[in-house]
């Protein structure tokens, strides 16, 4: 299949240019658009027929079509899939678990790159997400009105001049965007500084989630943090209401880890080398674990304190040991335990490769 | 607090409601609140008890409160004659069928979406290049025919007469623009 490229590789090519700014803090940014076409029903209430009919249309419109920076996109239709391929394409972030798990004529349009990412048949007819490295969010909503008017010469929205774009949930009405931001935290974590964070955060109308999306947990002091307001703001105050809020959680995150260094410098070095240590050596490595090492070795690396890897090597592990991944690895359905195993033999291989490449 | 209504059972509804910037409090027993709902001339014909009903079926889903509304709704019922979904239905799921439901359903929206959205009911946001030029000659074009009507009705037949021909030309530009984008 041609599009063995997004199931094999772990890392999207976009990410590998390195961290982008405020990378120390910020892993990545995105902004997501959720879009209706006028005249079909949406796809929670579509039938079968109905549903076929709107992936035809628009992939006829736009597959294989280039996109200005990111070139062709390629269509890949969800019927075509294994349900362990789909959980590869969740884990990497470039289709949602609903579109994985409940959509009837599902589809996603890719860029090669992976940075673009146009579903189709999810709970709208589109949505398209953009991805960019580090902190970036007037890039990611310029780059996504681009999009957005492009997809628009080809095919007309359900558009309403009192509630703008038409969604099928009303928490999406309006600006139809979601613009949210990848954090990396653990010095809040740490300092329990981000309890008392989260609650201010959600009164200015933002949420804050774990990094699969709605419903899913904080893993390995990743944040992700979101607008929840659609309607009645324009899509540039969104956007700059939430950089205000994440500029300012970059700032407590960088002090709460300057004092930490400051004050207890020791037991800082003894956490990070010890999650390297186990990272290196271990056996068996549950998954909860290996996220929670690779934050404390991600940390390390930002401070300095370990050198010779680098942190894209940490996003890859990040989604090569989750389960799908490690499933599509072995090339069969593998038991709780034996993928503890696999993990473990997966990150000490990529470690050993790394250092060897430094050396 | 006694239901302001009956003056006899105790008030478990309290509301305030905001009509062109005057602030009324209301409190209703749930019996009154069902009657007046349905019985308040002018009120859009819409039953208070609906509304809040469809609110709190809408809570419970995006919030999992375990608040439960546990009347069934109001008899007269909301249908999108698009997608034939009912506003029972959606205020079930919380889910639109289709973009035509926002029309259907437009009397029972402003609150469910300023609950949602703080406050706000109304976008203010991107205006789609293609669907929004239209829509901007169509606002032009109803200006013009307000301005119409009241120079017919002061009489004003030279000046009615250049804005029937402007209200045409923009007719014209929606109707030959439809083809390019």
């Amino acid at each position: 299949m041609s599009h063995e490229h997004f199931i094999s590789k772990a890392i999207s090519p976009w990410m590998k240019s390195g961290p982008g700014p405020d990378g120390d803090i910020v892993l990545s940014t995105r902004v997501r658009l959720a879009r209706n076409l006028e005249n079909y029903p949406f796809p929670i209430v579509a039938s079968n027929d109905a549903a076929e009919a709107l992936l035809e249309t628009v992939s006829k419109e736009f597959s294989n079509t280039s996109f200005s920076s990111v070139g062709p996109l390629e269509l890949l239709k969800l019927n075509d899939f294994s349900s362990n391929e789909k959980k590869v394409l969740v884990e990497k972030h470039l289709i949602s678990p609903h579109l994985a798990e409940n959509a009837y004529y599902g589809g996603v349009l890719l860029s090669e790159d992976e940075s673009v990412s146009i579903m189709l048949n999810e709970e709208d007819h589109i949505r398209m997400q953009s991805l960019f490295r580090g902190f970036q969010l007037d890039e990611g909503l310029s780059f996504s009105n681009e999009l957005d008017d492009w997809m628009e010469e080809r095919v007309t929205y359900a558009f309403d001049e009192k509630r703008g774009f038409l969604t099928s949930c009303p928490t999406n009405v309006g600006t139809g965007m979601r613009a949210s931001v990848m954090m990396h935290l653990p010095a809040l974590v740490m300092t329990q500084q981000l309890n008392r964070i989260l609650p201010a955060i959600n009164q200015l109308g933002l949420v804050v989630r774990g990094i699969y999306g709605e419903g899913s947990e904080a893993q390995g002091n990743l944040f992700q943090i979101s607008n929840q307001m659609t309607l009645g703001k324009s899509e540039e105050d969104i956007i700059d209401d939430l950089k205000g809020v994440v500029t300012q959680v970059i700032q407590q995150e960088r002090s709460a880890r300057e004092a930490l260094m400051r004050s207890s410098k020791i037991q800082m070095e003894d956490k990070v080398f010890r999650s390297y240590g186990l990272l290196k050596n271990s056996r068996v490595m549950e998954s909860k674990e290996a996220t929670k090492r690779l934050s404390d070795v991600r940390l390390g690396i930002d401070l300095d304190l370990i050198t010779g890897i680098s942190g894209n090597i940490l996003n890859e592990l990040m989604i090569l040991t989750q389960p799908g991944f490690l499933q599509q690895y072995a090339g069969e359905e593998l038991t709780a335990d034996e993928r503890d195993v696999r993990r473990a033999a997966l990150i000490r291989e990529r470690m050993q490769i790394e250092m060897q490449n430094e050396e | 607090m006694l239901c302001q209504e009956c003056q006899n059972h105790q008030a478990t509804l309290h509301f305030t409601k905001i009509v062109n910037g005057k602030k009324e409090e209301m409190h209703l027993c749930d019996e009154c609140a069902r009657d007046k709902g349905e019985h308040i001339p002018g009120s859009n014909s819409y039953s208070i008890h609906e509304l809040l009903s469809g609110l709190l079926n809408f809570e419970q889903l995006s919030s999992n409160n375990s608040f439960k509304s546990s009347r069934a709704s109001a008899p007269e019922q909301l249908v999108c004659e698009q997608c034939g979904l009912t506003y029972n239905q959606f205020a079930k799921t919380g889910r639109f069928g289709c973009g035509h439901c926002y029309k259907a359903f437009d009397v029972k929206l402003d609150p469910i979406l300023k609950r949602v959205h703080s406050g706000n009911y109304r976008h203010a946001g991107k205006i789609p290049k293609r669907a929004g030029g239209k829509m901007q000659v169509q606002k032009q074009i109803d200006n013009l025919r307000e301005q119409l009507q009241n120079s017919i009705e002061q009489e004003e037949f030279e000046e009615a007469a250049q804005l029937r021909d402007q209200i045409r030309e923009l007719e014209g530009t929606m109707r030959g623009g439809e083809g390019d984008a």
